[in-house]
């Protein structure tokens, strides 16, 4: 709730010294590619920093993107930085239920109208009036625009809030849309990924915090520092690709040697994300280096890209019974046409009239 | 729609309709084709046509004696151009991935630089006849607007998959797109223009060889 604490002392309380802190600084500041000396500016600011005022909005989700945020390792300083912030509102983490977890929210609103920031996690569904997803009885469009129109900046946090998600996926049976589809007069981030990387949600909260705007995004609306590249690009597996050495299956000798995952339907080339950077876990691995083909969940509509398990280059759907029938039909037009250029030909040759001399004359 | 949706829409719906249209324009026209037929020959064979047939398949892919004096740079590039694009097609990886999942088998491939070499040497063969086609003023004459258009349509497909790995400027999820659509448009025109040389040329081959053959001229 209210806390008028600076994110220093925050942190200084939860024990956390300033090397750590400094460190911390100088981390994120190489991880945003800000110039070296934006760690201290960072360090001072975020120190002098008032918690920020964040109002959590859980929609149309499955909370893994709270639990890759707070589970996924032991406390990190990333994690307690998350903590160190004003977290006014949020289902999962907040305890206060009904009426008094409605009420946080209104009064941080109102307390910090026109400064809070807005993390919404979850697709926003528009069939049936909203009917398939509500809180405290309101629908969640009414509540992303009420709470949306005071805020500083909305993240949206993994790829149900930045495109829509699983609930917009094929046939997308609530009519689910991401937050940028709803409101268009707010700075909105895209934090993609399902779920999205820890250090990137902290990241993005860190530059805003430190220099009052949002980092460079890209057509998508991600961060450029973390979406700029694909994991293709970043991947030590990728020599193995430019080798052409494959894993044809998942317990193969390529399998075993650590080769390109392409065959087994590794997404890499077509996804933008920092995995093969940042990792997870604390840097330990990322599902590539864990031997499973990359997803592509920090894509839109990624889930409609066909089996996760099929290559790039094969088709997303079958064609075996359309090839099937489009030579069938193939042979039958030519029967047909050939039928009437021979009927064509015969009559022209009984048409044929002889040639005579008179006609040479 | 965005770069990825394109993409799914390529690998998808697209590949599924080009394929049909490409099927149903190449059946299409061999069978009728063949329904046409040929007069029957009266005469008395002094060979057997159909063994001629198949020789003067084979050996019309061999240069004949003094071709390159005439026509160096037709000679040389006709050939560059049409086995790197024989070799990018049926020996790249992902393509053989794409036939594998098509056909139900597959075979193994190139490393992905050497055929990223090929393709270039193939770009390369395929601007220098079109700049040859341009500066003769007989094969200039002879020219039309289907002869550029089949130049583009198997220009693009080298172009934009070289891009997929090798751009530094577009993303790999554009050019594939890109790639796959302008196969998808290859295979589209392909029964309808003078890409189906790409299989009539073995029939007429067959039948100048086994024409030839029957009357006892060497093939």
């Amino acid at each position: 709730m209210a806390d008028d604490r600076t994110l220093g002392e925050a942190l200084a309380q939860r024990g956390i010294s300033r090397r750590s802190f400094l460190k911390f600084c100088a981390t994120m500041t190489s991880l945003l590619a800000l110039p070296p000396g934006m760690a201290e500016v960072m360090a001072e600011t975020l120190a002098r920093t008032r918690r920020q005022s964040v109002i959590w909005l859980s929609f149309q989700e499955c909370t893994g993107c709270t639990e890759s945020l707070t589970r996924s390792h032991s406390p990190t300083l990333e994690g307690l930085m998350f903590e160190a912030i004003s977290l006014d509102y949020h289902h999962t983490l907040q305890a206060a239920s009904g009426t008094a977890a409605e009420a946080a929210r209104e009064q941080a609103m109102k307390d910090n109208y026109g400064k809070y920031i807005v993390i919404v996690d979850g697709s926003i569904p528009l069939n049936a009036g909203g009917a398939y997803s509500t809180i405290a009885g309101r629908t969640n469009l009414d509540m992303l625009k009420e709470t949306a129109a005071g805020a500083a900046a909305i993240i949206s946090v993994g790829t149900c809030a930045a495109f829509g998600g699983l609930p917009h996926a094929n046939p997308n049976p609530t009519g689910a849309v991401a937050v940028s589809d709803i409101i268009k007069d707010k700075p909105i981030v895209n934090v993609s990924g399902c779920p999205p990387i820890p250090v990137v949600i902290t990241g993005v909260v860190a530059y805003f915090l430190t220099l009052g705007t949002l980092p460079e995004l890209d057509a998508h609306g991600r961060p450029k520092v973390f979406f700029g590249d694909s994991i293709h690009d970043r991947c030590y597996r990728r020599p193995f690709y430019d080798q052409g050495k494959f894993a044809k299956t998942f317990d193969d000798e390529g399998a075993r040697n650590g080769w390109c995952l392409y065959e087994l339907g590794c997404k890499g080339p077509v996804t933008h994300n920092a995995c093969a950077t940042t990792k997870w876990n604390g840097g330990v691995s990322f599902p590539i280096e864990s031997g499973h083909p990359c997803l592509g969940c920090s894509e839109p509509n990624f889930w409609d890209a066909g089996s996760f398990y099929q290559s790039l280059p094969t088709p997303t759907t079958s064609v075996t019974g359309a090839a099937a029938a489009a030579v069938v039909a193939g042979a039958a037009v030519g029967v047909a046409v050939g039928a009437v250029s021979r009927r064509r030909k015969s009559q022209a040759a009984k048409a044929r009239a002889p040639l005579t001399v008179d006609d040479l004359k | 729609m965005s770069e990825l949706e394109v993409l799914n829409w390529a690998r998808g719906t697209g590949l599924k309709w080009a394929l049909v249209i490409f099927l149903i324009g190449v059946v299409l026209r061999l069978v009728e084709m063949w329904l046409l037929g040929r007069k029957a020959d009266l005469s008395v064979a002094r060979a057997s046509g159909a063994a001629a047939g198949w020789r003067t398949l084979f050996t019309r892919s061999i240069p004949t004696p003094g071709l390159i004096k005439t026509s160096a740079l037709v000679f040389v590039g006709g050939y560059v151009f049409h086995i790197g694009l024989l070799i990018v097609l049926i020996l790249f990886v992902p393509h053989i991935d794409l036939f594998r999942a098509l056909l139900g088998f597959g075979w193994p491939g190139l490393p992905s630089p050497v055929i990223a070499l090929v393709a270039i040497l193939s770009m390369a063969a395929l601007v220098a006849l079109l700049a040859h086609r341009f500066m003769h003023p007989v094969r200039r004459f002879l020219s039309g607007f289907q002869d550029y258009f089949v130049w583009l349509v198997t220009f693009l497909p080298l172009l934009t998959g070289y891009l997929a790995s090798h751009s530094p400027v577009v993303s790999y999820t554009s050019t594939l797109a890109a790639h796959i659509l302008s196969v998808e448009l290859l295979l589209v025109v392909f029964p309808f223009t003078k890409l189906m040389h790409a299989l009539t040329f073995a029939v007429s081959r067959w039948y100048n060889g086994a024409i030839a053959g029957r009357k006892g001229v060497a093939v």
